[in-house]
């Protein structure tokens, strides 16, 4: 940590080892640093600590009774497990804030803690909203109990530290203030104490003055080190391990693509019924009525020719729009489910397709798209490249993955790279937490495997 | 317009009010009578019961699930009314609604049409006299689907013959395929033997055998559409 680095130090201990540390803003930043600590430590101390310094107290002093230590030790456990998780986090909180002092790295953020409204994802299972499920939360996070421990350090280290630190500094200003005091004192007063003796006269006060002058130049590197050390325990204890941070974001990124994706999903849902329940409505009525009214024109006069037109237009957008609501969203997906819409994407399909779906039930509403979508482009892919006389597509429910298979026995050698809509099938998978598996050798057959995570208490189409 | 000697009787089911109401003014305007229309399979139970009509029009896909509720309230008020005459609408092509309800009361006076078939109002007309003369309708694009996968013994038929069969299954008569093909109605004749040959169906004077040729295709077609799927010997598991 205290190397030389190139560029400027980022922390008070990298700090330790500029040429011009003394001159810089570094032992001030350390020093405001040591200040704060003692109000800071306050609280910790009241909650944390105070048992454990009584039992020091009272072991310091020869008592050693066993029942008093017992119920210290019980005190001091009970308060810590009962208050810490309370106290810790809004007072990790506010020691993430003055870290900046001695420490310009981005301060772990407070993403680790749900039960900051605004802040951060809800884990999964945890109901933010809830008192006693944020209250659980809180309770058995690591990174809470991790708070803990530094507000125990805090509440007993920290300020002995400091304060040993802070009266070398006020010893070294006393031991250079030394002749100016005596002489400030009227003459016979009291000898002022310097530390490890003292002094009566300016004589006898000036050797401590000038070991204070010669301490002098030490004095930034000891509040720069302190606090520099104070920074490196509470950036290990509250911004936790780097991986593990890492890990929980990766996390959070997965869950919140798998949500986007969701909210996706339900979006296509309510524009594929909007449009069916809405506009296909009035326009089937619509193109009806344009039927019926040519009905009754007479076959030669301009109105029936411009009824006629309008009609025929009108058909054509029924198809349009009816496409247009199979391509969001099948409608038949929707209604039927997974088996059922294959069929009619085998029935489409220019190459012969057997289906052959074994499934107990009706799958989440974003599942079932994306097994339809894989098996759309997959049956795409086939028509237009592999030159197959026959494929299959199987569908199977094992546990909570589902699998879709999709074979053909056509020429092979479908390549990723290639960019045959494979990549975009791959996302698509993805996204959903599942895996593709593509065999393809040249000459054929190739079989696309796709596997999905099938968790039945995720919204379902009813 | 030609008038038909006893006025047609007809009950609609179908949940989107507008499609409801243009069907029952297409209905009048070809001088049928409407006497029900209602918006889903439990009302169309009682509408039937009461109304005792001629002919059911309903949606296949109404509430509550929005599946196949008007289906099943279809073969099953088929099965308790074998006379009546049904013409099932749906949004889209399933083979095994087709083959339930061609099933139901031997293939005759009943229909399966996409629901888009309403606005060639001519046509769809046509297609509910000839269910209400118990003949059967099914939908032009359920058909070609059907043909256009080639399937055995589908492939041992010349192209004229699935055009052939193609007409018969949307329920034409021989004389009506004749016109459409610009051939003699003898030739219509012997190709309809080829087909029912070459399908290994019986050669018995059952007129029937018509609607059993499309009923193997429907049956066919079925494989691996779930488990719900309709048995070659057209019993649902």
């Amino acid at each position: 940590m205290a190397r030389v680095r190139r560029g400027r130090p980022r922390t008070a201990l990298e700090a330790l080892s500029l040429r011009w540390l003394p001159v810089s803003g570094w032992p001030w930043r350390s020093a405001g640093y040591l200040l704060t600590t003692l109000p800071m430590a306050v609280p910790p101390f009241v909650v944390l600590a105070i048992p454990w310094l009584v039992l020091l107290a009272r072991l310091a002093a020869g008592n050693y009774q066993p029942g008093g230590i017992v119920v210290l030790v019980l005190l001091g456990v009970a308060m810590t497990a009962a208050f810490g998780p309370l106290v810790a986090p809004p007072l990790a909180r506010l020691e993430r804030l003055r870290l900046r002092l001695v420490d310009t790295r981005p301060t772990g953020t407070d993403d680790q803690d749900p039960t900051w409204p605004g802040v951060g994802f809800p884990r999964p299972g945890s109901e933010p909203n809830r008192p006693l499920s944020r209250l659980r939360v809180r309770y058995t996070s690591p990174a809470t109990w991790r708070e803990v421990a530094y507000a125990w350090l805090l509440g007993t280290v920290a300020p002995a530290l400091t304060l040993a630190v802070l009266l070398v500094v006020l010893m070294l200003a006393t031991f250079l203030a030394s002749p100016f005091l005596i002489l400030a004192q009227p003459p016979g007063g009291a000898p002022v104490a310097l530390g490890f003796g003292s002094a009566e006269t300016v004589a006898e006060a000036v050797p401590y003055a000038i070991a204070g002058i010669l301490a002098l130049p030490l004095i930034p590197y000891l509040l720069t080190l302190a606090a520099g050390g104070h920074a490196a325990v509470a950036r290990a204890l509250l911004s936790g391990d780097q991986t593990e941070r890492l890990r929980a974001e990766l996390v959070e990124v997965a869950q919140s693509r798998l949500r986007l994706a969701d909210a996706f999903e339900a979006e296509r849902r309510r524009i594929e019924r909007d449009l069916h329940d809405g506009a296909q409505q009035k326009l089937v009525s619509l193109t009806l009525h344009l039927g019926l009214a040519r009905l009754d024109l007479p076959p030669d006069s301009p109105a029936a020719v411009s009824v006629a037109t309008a009609h025929e237009q009108a058909k054509q957008l029924m198809n349009e729009l009816r496409q247009l609501i199979h391509g969001i969203r099948p409608q038949i997906l929707t209604d039927l489910g997974l088996p059922a819409a294959l069929g009619e994407l085998a029935d489409q399909s220019p190459v012969p397709v057997t289906v052959d779906a074994d499934l107990s039930g009706r799958l989440p509403s974003q599942l079932e798209h994306t097994a339809y979508f894989v098996a759309a482009e997959a049956l795409t892919n086939v028509a237009k490249h592999s030159g197959a006389t026959s494929a299959t597509v199987t569908v199977r429910q094992r546990g909570t993955v589902l699998s879709l298979e999709i074979a053909d026995n056509g020429r092979g050698g479908a390549d990723p790279s290639r960019g045959s809509g494979l990549t975009g099938l791959a996302d698509r998978v993805a996204v959903a937490g599942g895996r593709l598996l593509l065999s393809s050798p040249d000459g054929g057959p190739t079989v696309l495997r796709v596997e999905l995570p099938c968790h039945r208490n995720q919204p379902s189409s009813e | 317009m030609p008038s038909q000697p006893a006025i047609i009787r007809v009950v609609i089911a179908e949940d989107g009010v507008l499609l409801r109401e243009g069907l029952a003014g297409l209905l009048e305007r070809f001088g049928f009578q409407t006497v029900a229309s209602v918006g889903d399979a439990e009302a169309l139970r009682n509408a039937v019961a009461t109304h005792a009509p001629d002919l059911v029009i309903t949606d296949i896909r109404m509430p509550p699930s929005y599946t196949d509720e008007g289906l099943r309230a279809a073969v099953e008020l088929r099965r308790a009314h074998p006379g009546l005459a049904v013409i099932a609408l749906s949004q889209y092509v399933q083979h095994r609604y087709a083959a339930d309800l061609l099933d139901s009361g031997d293939g005759r006076g009943v229909g399966y049409l996409l629901k888009d078939r309403v606005v060639d109002v001519e046509d769809f007309v046509a297609a509910l006299r000839r269910v209400v003369a118990g003949g059967t309708a099914v939908d032009p694009h359920v058909i070609s689907r059907l043909l256009r996968r080639r399937r055995d013994p589908l492939s041992a038929l010349s192209p004229r013959e699935r055009e052939v069969l193609a007409l018969m299954a949307e329920g034409h008569s021989n004389a009506a395929i004749a016109r459409q093909l610009v051939v003699s109605e003898a030739a219509v004749g012997k190709h309809v033997g080829n087909i029912l040959t070459k399908l290994h169906l019986p050669q018995t004077e059952d007129t029937n055998r018509r609607v059993l040729a499309v009923l193997a295709y429907l049956r066919s077609d079925d494989q691996g559409a779930g488990p719900a799927g309709v048995g070659l010997d057209g019993t649902r598991p």
